[in-house]
C-alpha cells in the first residue's frame, strides 16, 4: 500500500477545460450568427454583425438614431427587431435551464430533476398568467418567481411526506404539482381570453419565443447573468453532495441550508426565464448530461458549458420550431421535448441495470 | 487528551435513538463501537460528525466541544466514512478524494498545490494510486470503500468515524482496510469503527464500546468486554470465547439459545 501517485492536475477527462469552453463559446457565437439568418428573407450573417455594430453605435452616441442605411429599413427590422431579440432570449433561457437543471440533479441527487419535471416551471407559468390576466404586467417576473417557489415547496414537501426523497417519489410529486399549475394555468387563460385562448394555453404549456422582444431579453437575460455566477461559486459546494447529505455534512456543508438557500435560487432563474418563454421542458434535464459525459461531474466545468451548450442548443430547436411548418410557428417545447423524452427513458433504463432502485 | 463523548442523546419522533451516551475512546487507538441492530451505533457517528444535532451531550476531543465548532472547522478534524456511499456523479477516484479537501480548499478558488499533494498522498496511503483516474463506477466494492478512506484521509482528521467499514468486503478486503487504519492509529489519529463483527473487532480492536438500546452497556479493553456474561444478554446467543492459538486474542463462537 505504499504506491505514490504524482502529484498533479486532476486529469479533465476528453477535453481540456480551456478547449470545452472556447468550442462551446464559439459554438455560441456562431448559432447566434447563423440562426438569425434562418427563415424567410435574405440575410448574410454579415448582415447581423453590421446591425449589432450600427445599434451599438446609435446607443453610443456614434450613428444617428434609426435603422442601419446599409441594410435598409426591413431587412434591418427584421434582424433588429425580430429575430436578434428572439435568439438572444432562446440562448438565455437554454443557459439559464441548463444550469438550473445541473444544480437540482446536484442538489436532490435526482438525475431525474430539471426545473420542467419538478414543476418548477409550470408554478412559474401559472404566476405568469395569473399577473397577466390581472394587467400588472410589470410583476411577470416577481409572479413567475412566486409560481415557481410554492410549486418546489409544494413538490418537495409531498415527496418528503410521502418518505425519504427518492428520485421516483420527488418526480411523481413534481408531475402532480406540475399538472395542477398546468390545469390551472390553462383555465384562468380559458376563462379570461376572449380570443384565441388555445394558442396561447399551448405557448405557456409547452413553451414559445415567439413573443420575444428587446423586453424578453433584459428579463431572460439578467436572471442568467446575476444568478448564474451565484451558482457557479458554490461549485465547490455542489461537488460536496456527490456521495449524499451525511458526507456533505461531515465536509463541513450546512446541507439544509444550502439546498433550500440554492433551490431558492434556482427557482428565481426558473421564474425568469419561464415569464418571457413558458414552460419549456426537456432542456434542463439532458443538457447537464451530455455535458457530463464530456467534462465530468465537477461543477466548476459542468455549470459553464452546460451554460454555453444549453443556449446554443435552444437556439436551434427555436430555429427549427419557426422553420419546419412555416408560416405557422411549433411551440418549441414540442421540438425539445421530442429530443429529451428519449433521453428520459434511456435514463430511466440506465437506472433499471445500476442498483440504485427508483422507488 | 482524547475523545470524550459525554452524555450524548437523540431521539426523533418520540422514539429514544441514544439514551445518554458516554465514553472514552483512546487516542491513537481503534475503538470498535458493537451492538445489535438499531442499538444507536451509526447514529452516535452521526452526531459526532455532526450530521445531526444532538438533543443534548457534548463531543469532546483535546479538549474542543467539536459540536460546538463552525462546521468547516469540524470537519478539517474529524472525518466519517458511511456504510454505503453511492454517487450518481461520473467521479474519477481523484477527484472523488479531492472532495476531501473541501473543508480546507478556499471555498471560491481552484485546488492549491497543498490540496493536490495531501489528496495523492491519501491516495498512496490508501493504496489506490495506481487508479486515480479511474470512474468510481468502474471500481469493485473494496476498492471503492478504500476511495472512501482515502477521501476521509485527505480531511487530515485527528478523529476518523467508520461505519461498518468491512461490510460487503470479502477477508483481504477487509484486512487490507484495517491494515489502512492501523497505519493511522500508528501515527496518532483516533479512529472509532462501528462494526458488526465481533470476531473482526476481536482481532483488530485496542478498545471496545458496547451499545444496546441507545446505552452503554460495557465499554474497556477486548478482553473485558467480549465475555459471554456481557455478550449473551445483548444479542441473545450463547456464546462461547475461546483463545486464538498464535495471537491469543478473543475468538467467539455462536449458538441461539
Amino acid at each position: 500500500m505504499t504506491d505514490r501517485a504524482p502529484t498533479r492536475r486532476p486529469a479533465p477527462r476528453g477535453l481540456p477545460t480551456w478547449a470545452a469552453m472556447t468550442g462551446a463559446g464559439v459554438l455560441l457565437l456562431a448559432s447566434l450568427t447563423l440562426a438569425v439568418t434562418v427563415g424567410p428573407a435574405d440575410i448574410a450573417p454579415t448582415d447581423v454583425w453590421r446591425s449589432l455594430g450600427h445599434h451599438l453605435a446609435v446607443a453610443l452616441g456614434a450613428a444617428p438614431p434609426g435603422p442601419d442605411p446599409t441594410l435598409g429599413l426591413l431587412r434591418d427590422g427584421i434582424v433588429w427587431e425580430l429575430r436578434l431579440p428572439r435568439v438572444l432570449t432562446a440562448a438565455a433561457v437554454g443557459a439559464g435551464l441548463g444550469v438550473a437543471g445541473a444544480v437540482m440533479q446536484s442538489l436532490t441527487r435526482n438525475p431525474l430533476a430539471d426545473p420542467y419535471l419538478l414543476g418548477l416551471s409550470s408554478g412559474a407559468s401559472l404566476g405568469a398568467v395569473a399577473v397577466l390576466v390581472l394587467g400588472v404586467t410589470v410583476l411577470l417576473p416577481v409572479a413567475a418567481f412566486a409560481g415557481a417557489v410554492l410549486a418546489l415547496v409544494a413538490a418537495l414537501s409531498l415527496a418528503g411526506s410521502l418518505g425519504t426523497l427518492t428520485p421516483a417519489r420527488t418526480v411523481l410529486a413534481g408531475l402532480a404539482v406540475a399538472q395542477l399549475c398546468a390545469a390551472a394555468t390553462s383555465f384562468v387563460i380559458f376563462w379570461s381570453a376572449t380570443g384565441d385562448s388555445y394558442r396561447e394555453i399551448l405557448s405557456w404549456l409547452m413553451g414559445s419565443l415567439g413573443g420575444a422582444t428587446w423586453g424578453s431579453v433584459s428579463i431572460a437575460g439578467t436572471a442568467v447573468l446575476l444568478l448564474g455566477p451565484v451558482l457557479l461559486a458554490n461549485a465547490r459546494t455542489l461537488d460536496a453532495f456527490a456521495f449524499g447529505d451525511t458526507a456533505a455534512a461531515a465536509l463541513g456543508i450546512g446541507v439544509a441550508r444550502t439546498r433550500w438557500s440554492l433551490l431558492t435560487v434556482v427557482a428565481l432563474l426558473t421564474g425568469g426565464l419561464v415569464a418571457v418563454s413558458g414552460s419549456i421542458g426537456f432542456v434542463g434535464l439532458i443538457l447537464p448530461h451530455a455535458v457530463r459525459l464530456v467534462v465530468g461531474a465537477g461543477h466548476r466545468r459542468l455549470l459553464p458549458l452546460t451554460a454555453l451548450l444549453g443556449a446554443s442548443f435552444l437556439v436551434w430547436a427555436d430555429t427549427v420550431a419557426r422553420t419546419v411548418f412555416a408560416p405557422r410557428e411549433l411551440p418549441v417545447g414540442i421540438v425539445t421535448a421530442f429530443l429529451g423524452a428519449p433521453v428520459f427513458a434511456f435514463l430511466l433504463w440506465q437506472r433499471r441495470s445500476s442498483s440504485g432502485d427508483l422507488a | 487528551m482524547s475523545l470524550r463523548l459525554d452524555h450524548l442523546a437523540w431521539s426523533v419522533d418520540g422514539r429514544v435513538i441514544l439514551d445518554g451516551v458516554d465514553c472514552t475512546p483512546p487516542r491513537g487507538a481503534l475503538t470498535g463501537l458493537l451492538g445489535p441492530n438499531g442499538a444507536g451505533k451509526s447514529t452516535l457517528l452521526r452526531l459526532v460528525v455532526g450530521a445531526q444535532r444532538p438533543d443534548q451531550g457534548h463531543a469532546v476531543l483535546d479538549d474542543v466541544d467539536l459540536l460546538g465548532l463552525p462546521r468547516r472547522d469540524r470537519a478539517r478534524r474529524v472525518a466519517l466514512v458511511e456504510q454505503e456511499a453511492t454517487t450518481t456523479s461520473p467521479l474519477t477516484v481523484r477527484e472523488a478524494v479531492l472532495l476531501g479537501r473541501t473543508p480546507h480548499a478556499s471555498r471560491w478558488g481552484g485546488f492549491s498545490a497543498r490540496d493536490l499533494s495531501v489528496a495523492a498522498t491519501a491516495l498512496a496511503e490508501a493504496g489506490i494510486g495506481h487508479f486515480a483516474e479511474r470512474r468510481l463506477s468502474t471500481l469493485s466494492g473494496g476498492e471503492r470503500q478504500r476511495v472512501h478512506l482515502a477521501r476521509a484521509l485527505a480531511q487530515e482528521p485527528d478523529l476518523l468515524l467508520l461505519d461498518e467499514p468491512t461490510n460487503h468486503l470479502d477477508v483481504h478486503a477487509q484486512l487490507d482496510t484495517l491494515a489502512v487504519v492501523g497505519g493511522l492509529t500508528a501515527r496518532g489519529v483516533t479512529v472509532v469503527a462501528a462494526l458488526h463483527d465481533l470476531n473482526l473487532a476481536a482481532a483488530a480492536c485496542d478498545h471496545l464500546v458496547l451499545l444496546r438500546a441507545g446505552r452503554v452497556v460495557a465499554t474497556g479493553s477486548v478482553e473485558e468486554v467480549l465475555r459471554p456474561e456481557v455478550i449473551e444478554p445483548v444479542y441473545g446467543v450463547r456464546c462461547l470465547v475461546l483463545t486464538h492459538p498464535e495471537t491469543g486474542r478473543p475468538v467467539l463462537t455462536f449458538t441461539a439459545r
